[in-house]
Formats: structure tokens, C-alpha cells, sequence
């Protein structure tokens, strides 16, 4: 490469932050948002007042969901994140850091997902890129994928016949977050306590998930959550 | 099925997680335009295929989605080491024909 060429790229690259064009993804009132597993209608699956059974399941449907990725070594990356944020990047790998409805999981040593209250994703990531200097990279998949919450005495075999992850507590505990192959895709598998678990799933991949898990939780009874 | 060490994620995980992804340690010849057309075709296609150890890219697929290289014995299938991107191995043929293991 010519030292030409080399100049812009560098320049290019110094630039390429500030240039980010940032879309405000939500429709805004008037138009109905409608979460990856909304035809199945769990809210009115959740109303029926005679289910039984040792495996709840409920959709945390459309929060705020943010991929970042950046150099840990940049200290502005850490101190934007805990101003904006209010927690720290969690920098230890499979683990997550959280506050009141905002987390952030670990998914690789250069790549977080940062979960926020639904709506808020677009002024925090305006915020972000206010706040930290240097070259990093910030989407918004809220479009992409959805949360679905497995609780319950069961959940833990449900997780058993479905990864081959090893979710025994002794090498899962509390707080944990890991990605892993799921029946036959993949998720973000989290323990947020002794008996609940929290999935990161693809948009396209949720009705399978909905029915993969209709089908491993049969035997234990599933009882849907609104 | 293997379980592999994944240096980034630090824990082992399922072979379903991963892809392997051929021949470590090749490097991109800096001046293309100057290679001769078996420096470049060596480059391209030609593959060591050892019987024994060989040192392997493995990617972490569902998991960290990380390159990192396994040192693995291609008979055996047993797994010396795996070590991140830019580190070189600490096991190699003539570490153990030197009876260093
Ligand atoms: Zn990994």
C-alpha cells in the first residue's frame, strides 16, 4: 500500500465514530410493537388460571439491546460506560454486571451485550458515543432478538436435555453467563438465580424455541408468565 | 467428542461449539505482487497434513466467537495445549521427540 493510501485509511478510521449515522429504531406511539414471539399470544396463554407444572416461561419482550464492541484498554470505554451505564464493563470472562432494570453481559474479551429498559436504547447509545473516545463499535439489534425467562424447579433438566453446556450449579452458578449451542441453535444463557434462567434468542430463531421448549418442558408442565 | 479448552472463554466447552478451521500459523505474504506463483500457490493452497502433532485454528463459534490455535495430535486426537491469537506453542514435534511434554 502506498504511503498515500495508508494516510487515509488512518484517517478514515480516526473519523469513522463520529460519522456513525444513529437511527431511532422504535415507530413511536400509534404504531404497535410487536415482539418476535408475539403470534403465540403468551399474555393470553398466561391468563388461564388452571396451569400447572414444575417450568414457567415468560417473554421479557422488547428491551433495549445493544452490541458493543471495543478495546478494554481504552480507559475511556470503561469510565463512558460506568457514567452512562451506571455499572462496570464486565471485563472477566462469562460474567455480567447489572443495576436495577440496566446489565451488561460479557460474550467475548472485545464484545458485550448491553440489555436496557425498553425505549431508553436510543438516547443511551446517543449517550455512549458522546461519552467514549477512540474506535468502537455500537449496534442496536433490539429488532434482532428477544429474552425469554425459564424459572422453576424443572427448568434446570429442561436446560439438560436442550445444551450440552454444563449447567450443574457447580459449574454454573449464579450470575454466570455463557453462549452455547441450544437444541439447534445457539442462545445467551444466563443463571439469574437458584431456580431462573434468562435467554438471549434470534428473532427468527424464537417460534423454534418456543416450540423446542413446549416440547422439553411437556413432562415437568409449563406454566407461561405474562 | 472432544472438549476443548477455549483460551478466551477459560473453560472447556462441548466440540459442538466449535469449527475447525485448518492449518495454523500461515501469515500473509506482505508483497503479493512480489511472490512467485509457488510462493503464492504455497500460500494459498498447499497444507501441511501431518500424522502426528500438528498445530490447528480452531473458532469458538457459539461461543466467544474467537479464533485461537490447538496443538493436537492428529492420530491420537489428543489435545496438547490451545493458545490464544499471536502466541506461539509450547508443545511441537521435536518438544516431544525430546521427550519434553
Ligand atoms: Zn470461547
Amino acid at each position: 500500500m502506498s504511503e498515500v493510501a495508508k494516510a487515509q485509511v488512518v484517517e478514515e478510521s480516526s473519523a469513522a465514530v463520529s460519522k456513525v449515522a444513529v437511527l431511532q429504531q422504535r415507530a413511536g406511539a400509534g404504531v404497535q410493537a410487536e415482539s418476535p414471539l408475539h403470534h403465540v399470544g403468551l399474555d393470553h396463554l398466561a391468563l388461564n388460571v388452571h396451569q400447572r407444572g414444575g417450568v414457567a416461561l415468560r417473554e421479557k419482550k422488547l428491551l433495549g439491546h445493544l452490541v458493543l464492541r471495543g478495546n478494554s484498554a481504552n480507559a475511556s470505554l470503561l469510565k463512558g460506560i460506568k457514567k452512562v451505564l451506571g455499572v462496570e464493563l464486565p471485563l472477566a470472562p462469562l460474567s455480567c454486571s447489572a443495576k436495577g432494570t440496566t446489565s451488561i453481559q460479557w460474550m467475548g474479551p472485545d464484545e458485550w451485550l448491553i440489555l436496557v429498559e425498553g425505549g431508553s436504547e436510543y438516547g443511551i447509545e446517543l449517550a455512549l458515543r458522546e461519552a467514549i473516545d477512540g474506535h468502537i463499535s455500537l449496534v442496536n439489534v433490539s429488532g434482532g432478538q428477544t429474552v425469554l425467562e425459564l424459572s422453576g424447579p424443572d427448568a434446570r433438566k429442561v436446560l439438560q436435555k436442550s445444551t450440552p453446556y454444563d449447567v450443574h450449579p457447580g459449574s454454573f452458578p449464579v450470575g454466570k453467563c455463557v453462549s452455547t449451542v441450544f437444541a439447534k441453535t445457539q442462545v445467551l444463557l444466563q443463571r439469574t438465580g437458584e431456580d431462573s434462567y434468562e435467554m438471549v434468542v434470534r428473532r427468527s430463531f424464537s417460534d423454534y424455541m418456543w416450540l423446542w421448549l413446549q416440547d422439553a418442558s411437556a413432562e415437568y408442565g409449563l406454566v407461561i408468565k405474562a | 467428542m472432544l472438549h476443548i479448552y477455549c483460551p478466551y472463554c477459560g473453560e472447556n466447552r462441548d466440540q459442538d461449539e466449535f469449527k475447525a478451521k485448518g492449518e495454523a500459523h500461515i501469515s500473509r505474504p506482505l508483497d503479493p505482487m512480489g511472490c512467485t506463483d509457488q510462493q503464492w500457490g504455497d500460500y494459498m493452497f498447499f497444507r501441511k497434513n501431518p500424522r502426528g502433532v500438528h498445530h490447528e485454528m480452531w473458532y469458538h463459534v457459539a461461543g466467544c466467537r474467537k479464533f485461537f490455535n490447538m496443538t493436537r495430535d492428529t492420530v491420537t486426537y489428543r489435545i496438547y495445549e490451545t493458545y490464544k491469537m499471536g502466541e506461539q506453542p509450547s508443545v511441537t514435534a521435536e518438544s516431544l521427540a525430546g521427550g519434553q511434554s
